[in-house]
């Protein structure tokens, strides 16, 4: 392949911030016409660089020239207006407006200052039919799944005559068919010459899409590649910069104990949610929950823990029939439960630490009932040092943590209760693949310690890895039930996921 | 390859934003009708307008909020702002000055007011809470400072203002003050519909760090509708002075409350995005009617007026609850 | 040194040290506390007596604050609590017996505490936003207290009741031994007892709050009605003081004082980590300046301008963007990041 001119070339990016360097001599280019991931681990320094090429931070050093051109944006808008187009991780549109809006606002088509409405839903229309999606424009954005939300952002980038298209972890909650649509999108942009930047924490996705990579560790440059002549496992070890024996280690699963059954869910349901399900979960058992996103894994976990209440069916609890009607009652029988949604229903942002760490168990205890210091300070010591959380200190704002570190607080919250049942909807997501292997060992541990652990993830090897025995949810049911013997796959169970069948 | 219709999870939402507003323009009208059968000489179209000139400086103070609300912020100042406006007229025409030089000054002192309290509440992130909160103890301030008294208004351009009616024919009439307030809330609904500072204002009570990223100008929409805000005011203090033709600093103490009453009650959310002005019409009108209700009943007292607001506002945001919450839960 | 400056409570220090300094420039023996009569008088025992409201509402409102809500209907509560011992004071035969002057004020603290319930009840149980909910009862309340006086300045002739806002106990004035107790039992509850950690989270995350297993319903509804108690408490001292309830213009604005008073002692409108202390600091420096206004001969026309001013630079110098704009000149690097995100999620 003969190397067109770079469209955007970086050079010595430098960007500091108050007691961190978050990006020291970094080079980075883009050809037209590529798909170019940008690698590394959470902390790499992948925003930095993102945000200072698209004017949300000045640079201290280095220069950014695009089209040949020496270029200093002063805001997103201005980088916008170059051509260089970002979408965000999370949608960052106007839910409250509508899609036409959301495509055209701040350059409307206008007629004497007058907004043009007709002509704007037109082109709209026109816009996203070029990308197969036929939408009704002047619905409010909110009415549309997170998917279009996204396709509706890069459309509007796309029209915005963006020369590079940004797209940081776009992919993070769309499942399987919105992605391959997503994919097509993008592969129907390059051809047009646009150059994609792409950030993504699925390393599948990566090899699938992406024509070259450039990968970063601590704010510096490890180096470029073409994503043809780099193994999974050589990525991997250049992103940690280590040799990533952990992630195999784990491999030999003891089979499950004969135990006791800790919880006995029978046609447990909630309408609009998940479909009534039967399932048993052993003490000491890991239970996978195999299954795309949307398709009722969250609600089974909510279910089991009264984050929902159940509509139909009964749930044992250690053989005593229960109603869970709220979460505190779950706690009080020593469930537990990690959601996926970190940011919104894990973390109290402007707490420490230490209190985000002993916040269940106090909860249990009920605010009349203080946990003396001492104890609080053993206790989060303890955990502090059993989970390796960095930096070791429980004084500092739990939001200043980096993704992983923050997972392993919330994992610490809940083992200081000693569960019975740990439900983990998604913990390895969005962290780095050092903190997931940490992560993956101790779920192991705790199963052997005899704690069950109900262990939900989109990575199927991840479930396959650890769990005795998987369900597979499709369409919000509960479709099958799995042991996890050496005949299971992750071939096995994403067919069992697309076909729905029992096997 | 086929699109992508079957991920649509569509709901049908589309005429729900217009819902709050409907419900106010029934209760208008089922009070109205209730009124009429009530009470004789009610159910004429006098009522009405007699409605909208003696609340025209609230209809004026109410557009500014809701440009503000529309955002997401809140503006406390507006009742003090206008109060300011009408001790500067009075005391201005007192001191000899020509009606229009005083009426352009005042309205200009109310823009920079806002302007300064949105400069402020921007740059400098404070909560617009507690910036208009201090914009209002200023302009109550300065208030005081120009005099502690009543100041009456002799100026012959003023009382022609206040003594003239238009008449539309038949026993119908407004005043001009009416009138004035009729053209700003068209002219505003035209902004907040047709220009790219209106679209701008809804998004960024939609999302404002979404509009930063879609490269809006936020700093100059959020400093524009505090300013706008600061104008309607002291348009409203204008209006205001041409009804009471005198400046006093304790006039229109609590407007600001009557206002964003007026504004939730029109169906706009107070967290911003979503409102349209002509519910805040609606509102300034249902609560004029209370008013006017409460004077034909003629042994109510007046602070069931202020009762009547409250329950209003509470049945209101219930509806709201109950109409948009269901959309508003957790969707998958 | 740095450690000193970077202490939250830091500037709200220097600006009520600054008022006092001002005022012992204009006034010979600021200072002097004196005994007479048993009593102890005194220019810094007037601002704690005519602050002993103003803090006792600032304390419910910081809790309040701090699960991220906001209390607009204390000053209708101030209102109708006053209003409705005055009316039960004034119906009795002895309007001094002890009895009935305790009555009165239980049956207005039962329903300041009723007012906060409903204003709990709106916020956490229909789950109307704060602001809004409370407004409710702001616009009403000031109707019912007038309902209940029936428009008119209910006045009282009770020394029982006096004693309340305008008497002496210990040779303190009997307000400012109300406020201490509240305050440490406040104090108490949320510090000791781990009450201020749930509302912290609470307020910082409410849905976060709820799986990991806390009541927020309950905590709300609880702080909301506490708010409610300390609102009817300080009626209750405003009327005795006066010996009389005035539906229309008791506790007007008291609100806005408050929540001044809790922002000015650095507790963030956005709710999670409060500050008693900084509350109380901040009520002191509301009622310094009003104080300091009259001892200075500045015309009393004038204090709304003064309190502006000082709100304005207090609040100013506390804004991280305003000082890292004006001192450092340099843009902000992190909190760009940090603080918008949380914002940014589209409710798909």
């Amino acid at each position: 392949m003969a190397a067109p001119a770079p469209i955007l070339r970086m050079s010595g990016i430098g960007k500091q911030f108050p007691g961190v360097k978050a990006l020291d001599g970094v080079d980075f280019r883009l050809l037209p016409g590529e798909v170019h991931a940008l690698m590394g681990e959470n902390g790499a320094g992948k925003s930095t660089l993102i945000k200072v090429l698209t004017g949300v931070y000045d640079i201290d050093a280095g220069e950014i020239e695009l089209e040949g051109r020496r270029v200093a944006f002063s805001s997103p808008l201005a980088a916008q207006q170059a051509g260089i187009s970002t979408v965000y991780q999370e949608v960052n549109l106007c839910a409250n407006l509508s899609v036409a809006e959301n495509i055209f606002i701040g350059r409307e088509p206008r007629r004497f200052g007058r907004i043009q409405w007709q002509t704007m839903r037109r082109r709209a229309t026109e816009i996203l039919s070029r990308l197969d999606l036929d939408l009704d424009v002047s619905a409010p954005l909110t009415s549309y799944s997170l998917a279009i939300q996204q396709m509706v952002a890069i459309a509007r980038a796309v029209d915005i005559d963006a020369k590079v298209l940004i797209l940081d972890e776009p992919t993070s909650s769309l499942d399987a068919d919105e992605v391959a649509q997503l994919f097509r999108v993008m592969r129907r942009l390059k051809e047009q010459g646009i150059a994609i930047l792409f950030v993504s924490h699925f390393l599948d996705q990566i090899y699938e899409i992406s024509d070259r990579m450039t990968i970063l560790r601590n704010g510096t440059l490890v180096g470029e590649y073409l994503t043809s002549e780099l193994s999974q496992v050589d990525l991997v070890g250049k992103m940690i910069g280590r040799e990533l024996a952990d992630l195999e280690k784990l491999e030999a699963r003891p089979p499950a104990r004969e135990a006791a059954p800790l919880v006995e869910a029978d046609h447990l349901g909630r309408s609009g949610a998940i479909e009534p399900f039967t399932l048993t979960i052993h003490e000491g058992e890991v239970v996978g929950l195999a299954g795309l996103l949307g398709s009722g894994r969250t609600e089974v976990a909510r279910l089991l823990f009264g984050a929902d209440h159940a509509g139909t069916g009964s749930l044992k609890i250690g053989g005593e029939q229960v109603n869970l009607r709220t979460p505190r009652s779950a706690v009080s029988r020593k469930l537990a439960f990690c959601s996926e949604n970190r940011r919104a229903e894990g973390l109290i942002p402007d707490l420490t630490v230490r209190e985000n760490i002993i916040l269940a168990l106090q909860a249990a205890r009920g605010w009349s009932r203080p946990i003396p210091r001492r104890k609080q300070d053993e206790l989060v010591d303890k955990y502090i040092a059993a989970l390796n959380i960095r930096p070791a200190n429980p004084d500092q704002l739990i939001r200043n943590l980096s993704g992983g570190n923050q997972q392993k607080v919330l994992l610490a919250r809940w083992l200081i209760l000693e569960p019975r049942l740990l439900i983990l909807d998604e913990p390895t997501r969005g962290i780095d693949v050092g903190a997931k292997a940490e992560i993956q060992r101790l779920v192991a541990e705790l199963s052997d310690g005899g704690m069950a652990v109900l262990f939900i993830s989109a990575e199927l090897e991840e479930v396959l890895r650890l769990s005795h025995k998987v369900g597979v949810l499709r369409d919000r049911r509960l479709v099958a039930e799995l042991d996890n013997d050496e005949g299971l796959t992750t071939d096995t169970l994403t067919e069992t996921i697309a076909s729905g069948a029992r096997s | 390859m086929t699109g992508i219709t079957g991920l649509l999870d569509r709901r049908r939402t589309v005429p729900q934003k217009y819902i709050p507003v409907l419900v106010t323009a029934g209760l208008f009208v089922a009070m109205f009708v209730a009124g009429g059968i009530r009470y004789e000489n009610f159910a004429t179209g006098q009522i009405i307008l007699n409605v909208f000139i003696d609340n025209a400086f609230l209809l004026v103070v109410a557009v500014g909020m809701t440009f503000v609300i529309l955002t997401g912020g809140i503006d406390l100042s507006v009742g003090s702002v206008v109060a300011l406006a009408t001790m500067l007229s009075a005391s201005l025409l007192k001191d000899g000055w020509p009606a229009f030089a005083v009426m352009a000054l005042v309205l200009v002192i109310g823009a920079v007011l806002g302007l300064a309290m949105g400069a402020i509440i921007h740059y400098f992130e404070i909560q617009p809470f507690i910036v208009t909160l201090a914009g209002m103890f200023l302009a109550r301030g300065l208030c005081y400072t120009i005099s502690t008294e009543s100041i009456p208004i002799d100026n012959p351009t003023f009382t022609d203002i206040a003594q003239t009616r238009i008449n539309f024919g038949g026993d119908l009439s407004v005043t001009p003050s009416a009138l004035i307030a009729v053209a700003v809330v068209l002219i505003a609904a035209y902004v907040l519909h047709y220009t790219r500072l209106g679209r701008n204002v809804y998004a960024t009570g939609g999302s404002e760090q979404s509009a930063l990223l879609m490269g809006l100008p936020v700093a100059r929409t959020k400093i524009a509708v505090y300013t706008i805000s600061g104008f309607c005011s002291a348009l409203g203090g204008l209006l205001f002075a041409f009804y009471s033709l005198s400046g006093y600093g304790l006039s229109a103490v609590g407007m600001e409350l009557d206002a964003i009453a007026a504004v939730v009650i029109g169906g706009t959310l107070l967290t911003g995005g979503s409102g349209f002005l002509l519910g805040t019409v609606l509102g300034v009108l249902v609560l004029g009617l209370i008013q006017t209700i409460i004077s034909f009943e003629g042994t109510l007292s007046s602070w069931w007026t202020k009762i009547f607001i409250g329950l209003l506002l509470f049945v209101f945001i219930l509806l709201q609850r109950v109409f948009s919450g269901g959309s508003r839960r957790r969707a998958p | 040194m740095s450690r000193i400056l970077k202490h939250r409570l830091f500037w709200p220090v220097v600006v009520l040290v600054a008022l006092l300094l001002l005022n012992l420039v204009f006034t010979d023996g600021f200072f002097r506390i004196e005994m007479k009569e048993g009593h102890l008088y005194g220019s810094l025992i007037d601002i704690f007596r005519f602050g002993a409201p103003l803090i006792l509402v600032a304390t419910g409102m910081t809790l309040v604050i701090a699960t991220s809500g906001i209390d607009l209907s204390v000053g209708s509560v101030v209102a109708i609590a006053g209003a409705l011992a005055c009316m039960r004071i004034s119906d009795l035969s002895d309007q001094n017996s002890v009895a009935g002057v305790l009555s009165a004020v239980g049956i207005a603290l039962v329903l300041s505490v009723v007012l906060g319930l409903w204003n709990g009840f709106l916020v956490a149980g229909i789950g109307i936003q704060p602001i809004i909910a409370t407004l409710i009862l702001m616009v009403a309340g000031r109707g019912l207290a007038q309902l209940i006086t029936d428009g008119q300045i209910t006045t009282v002739q009770s020394s029982s009741y006096k004693l309340i806002g305008g008497g002496y106990w210990l040779t303190l004035p009997f307000g400012i031994i109300i406020v201490a107790v509240v305050l440490a039992l406040t104090a108490f509850l949320t510090r000791r007892l781990a009450l201020g950690l749930l509302i912290e989270s609470v307020g910082g995350n409410a849905e976060a709050s709820r799986l990991a297993g806390i009541s927020a319903r309950g905590v709300l509804i609880m702080v909301y009605a506490f708010c409610g108690l300390c609102a009817g408490i300080a009626g209750l001292m405003i009327s005795s003081n006066v010996s009389s309830a005035d539906g229309n213009n008791a506790g007007l604005w008291i609100e806005l004082d408050a929540i001044l008073a809790v922002v000015i002692g650095g507790t963030p409108l956005s709710g999670g980590r409060f500050s008693l202390s900084g509350t109380v600091l901040g009520a002191l420096i509301i009622q310094t300046l009003t104080t300091t206004i009259y001892s200075i001969g500045v015309p009393p026309e004038t204090t709304l301008l003064f309190k502006a001013l000082v709100v304005t630079i207090v609040c100013l110098i506390q804004s991280p963007a305003f000082r890292a704009k004006v001192f450092h000149r340099r843009r902000r690097p992190v909190p760009a990041s940090t603080a918008p995100e949380e914002k940014v999620r589209v409710s798909a």
